[in-house]
């Protein structure tokens, strides 16, 4: 009796990476990069504001990377930091390389959900990549919010990503945009001190504000508490989460906080849903 | 036309102080203003006053040699400013500047510790009013030093 | 999970060992390899068989907290004995695997076509590992993203399931609803009769091409008295648990303990070794790494197991988040018994008892359960009292 079983598989295994080119290179800060990628084959589905690639540097290895910017057609924009082997190739990326992408994965953060309600955008560092296509959003669609303010942390203002593009959200009417570093330099124009203290300027009427934001986990532990002091529910305030990631879709274990897996609960969590687990030490 | 104790009463600082009280405290007070760039205080000159901020943003910066004035921290509306008029030596420890035009209320210090003085109680609440901000301040400044945004070992 | 099947009106069989011979025979014939229990350095260890000859007759063991023994047995049975030192997780998750390779050119990238699956039939596949099998099928195979090869090889593996008959004194298969009787999910069930232990088998058919494979050997239907004989197997294997792990509500007991200082008395014995999550048959934690050649227009990317025991398990750009070998012992414990339902709808544990013989310091997960659940709500240690 023959076995009728199948040896080829015409779908790839998802762990497979689809080919991108990089188009295009912008130096942010001195250790990170924003790659403009575009697909040389098929492209991935659209991703959503708060989703995450997986990025495959061939020879090197994978890492996720929230996406920074949709733009038109299927290039994607991803914002590196280089930490380590793979992060490091990827900051190197030339135009013309090519790279693996594997998504979009994750969950997103929500926009359409605030409709009607006043949104607040808190970023501290690199946590403004995630965040970019946010702000897109809400000056697309302003008429959609009540108040738009979004709040942006830096170290020192060198090490502010995108500051061109912020300076030109803070000449803009339409949100209110402030900003604040840990060290300033003499010709610093903004407050200095952490991003919670930039909270403290804000009106929030709790019962029709969301929240969102990103950043170290310390920043968001210290931020979320400040948000809640001022009343708004942890329902109300999201987060986007990482931890050690190798496959982003479930299957290797490693990004797990308690009963959550940060790759498909997450990234974008409540704060009414991860609060809890990360008061819990080594979880 | 607006009295001190009036102006005050607005301010969250003195939140929960009756009008009796307001007055008293009032009567160390008067309204200041400053220009953008001015300097509001000096370091090493004596610490007499302290203001509490109802407009405007300041810088307050250390001097150091080679680089001028470095921010260490920027203080808005509803923010103290000096702290040293409180303790001996008295004398101002940073710098503080203007960065916008400011209002605020000055208060003078050696009015205001000898009513405290007198009046034990009125000296407790507003140690404790004082205390929340700085608490809140140096929790700031630790949060700070932890260099969340840096590479090092911290990172 | 620990109910017997119903999936065909095929009544029982009984084959003898010629009968059993044939079968592998037959499974051989169909280009399968045959995986087998066999003994290996001490240990009854699944490895490729082609006959009954290869097969432990007349072996037993002998397992405690840390402690693995074969021994002889009275009798010439050919599945007298409990847990293995391994599981079927070797062949259809192999603890090492290329998932895919590239070749980076000018114009794109080139994937290299999957190699074959290798096409198994298991032999001797105890409740425990059935149950584990259908555990790691929810993580691997019924997700939005499966796991192609896991599931081209489970897909194809026939499943030659055998009821136990010998426990060992590490097994808690039944507080986990997974044996000692086997659930569903087989493609035939053995029992070995123990009235000539070794000679007889009760054939269950669990399935379409089970019931084909019988169909090719000499096979007799099953008489009432060969039926009784074999519940009287089921019966006495159940009776012969000793362990117990309090499943029921376990998850939130343990939640609601986080800080309980019976995890600081347990990380003070447990070496992080990773034993425990090796010889697991539902652990799946792997690390996807990338091997590349000289040149980086090759590249693979290579599968292996991995387990949270290890420090840099969970490690990000600024550290470990679970730097200490406590933290690291409460994610496994926790994930196994109270998160695992959450992500997949079902316990992680099914008692097999591997982690238990085979933690070099004798660490027992039924027992760190109950310490827990009978001091729930304790966070410090009485003055005095030695943890």
């Amino acid at each position: 009796m023959a076995l009728a079983l199948s040896t080829e598989t015409r779908v790839p295994d998802a762990m497979v990476p689809v080919p991108y080119r990089v188009v295009g290179r912008a130096r942010e800060t001195a250790d990170t990069v924003t790659l403009s990628l575009e697909p040389a084959a098929e492209p991935i589905a659209t991703p959503l504001a708060g989703q995450f690639n997986m990025l495959c540097a061939f020879g090197v290895g994978e890492v996720p990377i929230s996406v920074s910017g949709v733009d038109q057609g299927h290039r994607l924009r991803h914002t590196v930091r280089a930490v380590g082997a793979v992060s490091q190739r990827l900051c190197a990326a030339e135009a013309g390389t090519l790279v693996g992408v594997r998504g979009p994965y994750g969950t997103d953060w929500g926009l359409e959900s605030a409709f009607g309600q006043d949104v607040i955008v808190i970023a501290g560092g690199i946590g403004l990549a995630p965040l970019r296509p946010v702000v897109h959003e809400l000056l697309r669609n302003r008429r959609h919010f009540r108040r738009a303010t979004v709040l942006v942390g830096a170290r020192a203002p060198e090490e502010m990503v995108f500051r061109g593009e912020v300076a030109s959200w803070q000449a803009s009417t339409r949100i209110t945009v402030r900003t604040t570093v840990d060290y300033a330099t003499a010709a610093w124009k903004g407050e200095v001190g952490v991003v919670p203290t930039l909270i403290a300027g804000v009106t929030i009427d709790p019962e029709v504000t969301t929240v969102m934001i990103c950043g170290p986990e310390v920043m968001l532990r210290f931020t979320a508490a400040e948000v809640l002091g001022r009343g708004v529910a942890a329902d109300r305030v999201r987060v986007s989460m990482e931890r050690n990631m190798q496959c982003g879709i479930g299957r290797c274990g490693h990004c797990q906080l308690g009963p959550v897996l940060i790759c498909t609960h997450g990234p974008v969590f409540p704060w009414s849903r991860v609060g809890p687990l990360l008061a819990r030490r080594e979880l | 036309m607006n009295t001190i104790a009036d102006l005050i009463a607005k301010e969250e600082f003195f939140a929960g102080l009756d009008q009796s009280t307001l007055e008293f405290v009032a009567g160390c007070g008067r309204n200041v203003r400053f220009a953008a760039g001015d300097r509001i205080l000096t370091e090493g000159e004596p610490a007499d006053t302290f203001y509490l901020l109802r407009s405007g943003s300041v810088a307050i910066t250390f001097y150091v040699p080679g680089q001028g004035g470095v921010i260490v921290d920027t203080i808005g509306a509803q923010d103290v400013l000096g702290w040293s008029w409180l303790f001996d030596p008295y004398r101002w420890q940073f710098d503080a500047e203007a960065r916008e035009d400011v209002s605020a209320v000055a208060f003078d210090g050696v009015c205001l510790r000898t009513k405290c003085d007198g009046d034990p109680q009125l000296g407790y609440s507003l140690i404790l009013r004082f205390a929340r901000v700085m608490l809140k301040r140096l929790q700031s400044v630790r949060m700070r030093v932890l260099d969340i945004y840096g590479s090092g070992p911290l990172n | 999970m620990a109910r017997p099947p119903a999936s065909t009106d095929l009544h029982p069989v009984i084959i003898d060992r010629s009968g059993l011979q044939a079968l592998i025979d037959a499974l051989v014939a169909d280009g399968r390899r045959v995986i087998g229990p066999t003994v290996h350095e001490g240990a009854i260890v699944y490895d490729e068989i082609s006959g009954i000859g290869d097969l432990p007759a007349g072996r037993g063991d002998e397992q405690r907290p840390g402690h693995y023994r074969l021994r002889p047995r009275d009798d010439d049975a050919l599945f007298g004995y409990a847990a293995g030192a391994d599981s079927w997780k070797k062949f259809l998750f192999p603890p090492t695997t290329v998932t895919w390779r590239v070749e980076v050119g000018e114009d794109g990238v080139a994937v290299a076509p999957q190699p074959a699956t290798p096409h198994y039939a298991f032999l001797g596949v105890h409740a425990c590992d059935l149950a584990a099998i259908a555990i790691q099928d929810r993580i691997l195979v019924n997700t939005a993203f499966p796991d192609r090869d896991y599931s081209a090889r489970r897909e194809s593996a026939f499943l030659i399931a055998v009821n136990c008959s010998a426990p060992a004194a590490t097994c808690f298969c039944s507080s986990m609803g997974a044996g000692p009787r086997v659930g569903h999910g087989y493609d035939l069930a053995l029992t070995e009769l123990p009235d000539r232990a070794g000679s007889r088998f009760l054939v269950e058919i669990g399935s379409e091409r089970g019931a084909g494979m019988t169909a090719r050997i000499s096979a007799t239907e099953a008489t009432r008295a060969d039926r009784e004989a074999a519940a009287a197997v089921w019966t006495a294997a159940s009776a012969a648990i000793s362990k117990t792990l309090p499943a029921v509500g376990i998850g939130d007991v343990l939640t609601r303990n986080l800080e309980h200082p019976r995890w600081d008395t347990v990380a003070a014995r447990c070496l992080a070794c990773a034993n425990c999550t090796m010889v697991c048959p539902t652990c799946f934690c792997v690390d996807f790494r990338e091997a590349g050649g000289l040149s980086p227009d090759h590249s693979e990317q290579h599968r292996t197991w991995a387990s949270c025991f290890a420090v840099d398990h969970s490690q990000l750009h600024g550290g470990s988040m679970r730097w200490t070998t406590r933290s690291r012992y409460r994610q496994w414990m926790t994930h196994k018994l109270a998160t695992w339902q959450e992500q997949f709808g079902t316990l992680g544990c099914v008692g097999c008892g591997r982690c238990i013989a085979w933690c070099p310091v004798g660490i027992d997960i039924t027992e760190e359960a109950t310490a827990i659940r009978a001091t729930d709500g304790l966070t410090r240690l009485p003055a005095g009292a030695t943890p």
